[in-house]
């Protein structure tokens, strides 16, 4: 995976096959303590004990098709080599919880890539599935909720190609606001 | 400089998207959409299916193609991501492997547009792991 957003794209489609009808995402940009933290968070089936200590190991899956499964192993490894740290939990009938924590500013973090893709690509694909998206540096916040979305479009479904489009550059223009009025970390020397 | 768009402008474009809509449910029987399923599981996300995907999405609409773009699971060929599922109305499925964006075009400009067939099929009997 070469970057954060295709991480996103393929956790959620295993909160997609445990049947959730909501699924939260979340990217917090921590400068003052270096840390990027991706956390999501969905209302899918869950999983019991033993499952959860089993995922992060890539020979299981649950899926008949192939034997492995890379999905949560690549992201655990690749926030591990970022100097973070990985963390999963679930119940069954709890939905399932995953946090992924890199080091911002450490050389190995892998780069944000094409989040408003990836988050448009995620809602007009799974139009019946609501999506939040939240993006914070610091104190300042931006939410991308398709339940909004629906409410405004009303019977205009979200996989309408012209409303995909609009919601990607919907979110390219609100998450540019971050990049470019970056906050500068305070020195800590 | 613009101004960012936001919600309130969506529901400016609702009414427009509402008519487009109509007007292709009249214009059309409503079986005559074509159907594009892009395999998104690790392995075909690792090897470019959202760029394939993103592709599709775009360049359907910008030729005026009637289709839906949906995502699907890893359905065993792993070895030939990223790989897509084309429907076209009245036919069977047809899946396409090692689908890069020019491959991407040659479908579309190819098979549904014109419904020739492609290089890249995998035949739908080959056999997945659990089956053998």
């Amino acid at each position: 995976m070469k970057d954060i957003a295709l991480h996103i794209l393929d956790i959620a489609q295993n909160s997609i096959s445990a049947g959730s009808n909501k699924i939260f995402i979340e990217i917090s940009e921590n400068p003052e303590e270096d840390k990027l933290i991706l956390t999501i968070i969905d209302n899918g089936r869950g999983m019991d004990k033993e499952k959860v200590l089993k995922v992060t190991d890539p020979w299981f899956t649950t899926r008949t098709t192939r034997k492995v499964g890379m999905g949560i192993p690549l992201l655990k490894h690749n926030a591990e080599q970022a100097g973070g740290a990985f963390f999963i939990s679930s119940a069954p009938g709890e939905g399932t919880r995953l946090t992924a924590i890199f080091g911002l500013s450490h050389i190995d973090r892998p780069p944000f890539g094409d989040i408003p893709g990836v988050v448009s690509l995620l809602a007009g694909a799974n139009p019946s599935l609501d999506f939040i998206y939240r993006y914070s540096e610091g104190e300042r916040e931006y939410i991308f909720d398709t339940r909004e979305i629906k409410e405004v479009l009303e019977d205009v479904p979200l996989s309408e190609p012209a409303v995909i489009r609009y919601m990607k550059e919907m979110l390219e223009e609100n998450l540019k606001i971050f990049s470019e009025n970056p906050i500068i970390p305070r020195q800590t020397k | 400089m613009n101004k960012v768009k936001s919600l309130a402008d969506l529901k400016k474009m609702k009414d427009q998207l509402k008519s487009n809509i109509s007007l292709r449910e009249k214009s059309e029987n409503p079986e005559g959409i074509v159907q594009v399923k892009v395999a998104m599981a690790t392995c075909g996300i690792a090897s470019g299916a959202k760029d394939v995907m993103d592709f599709m999405v775009t360049n359907l609409e910008k030729r005026n193609i009637d289709a839906i773009v949906t995502q699907t699971g890893c359905m065993g060929y792993c070895y030939a991501e990223p790989t897509i599922e084309v429907t076209l109305p009245g036919q069977d499925p047809v899946v396409y492997g090692f689908v890069d964006l020019k491959k991407a075009d040659e479908i579309i400009e190819k098979y549904i547009k014109q419904g020739e067939l492609v290089d890249g099929i995998i035949p739908v009997n080959y056999e997945t792991i659990d089956k053998k």
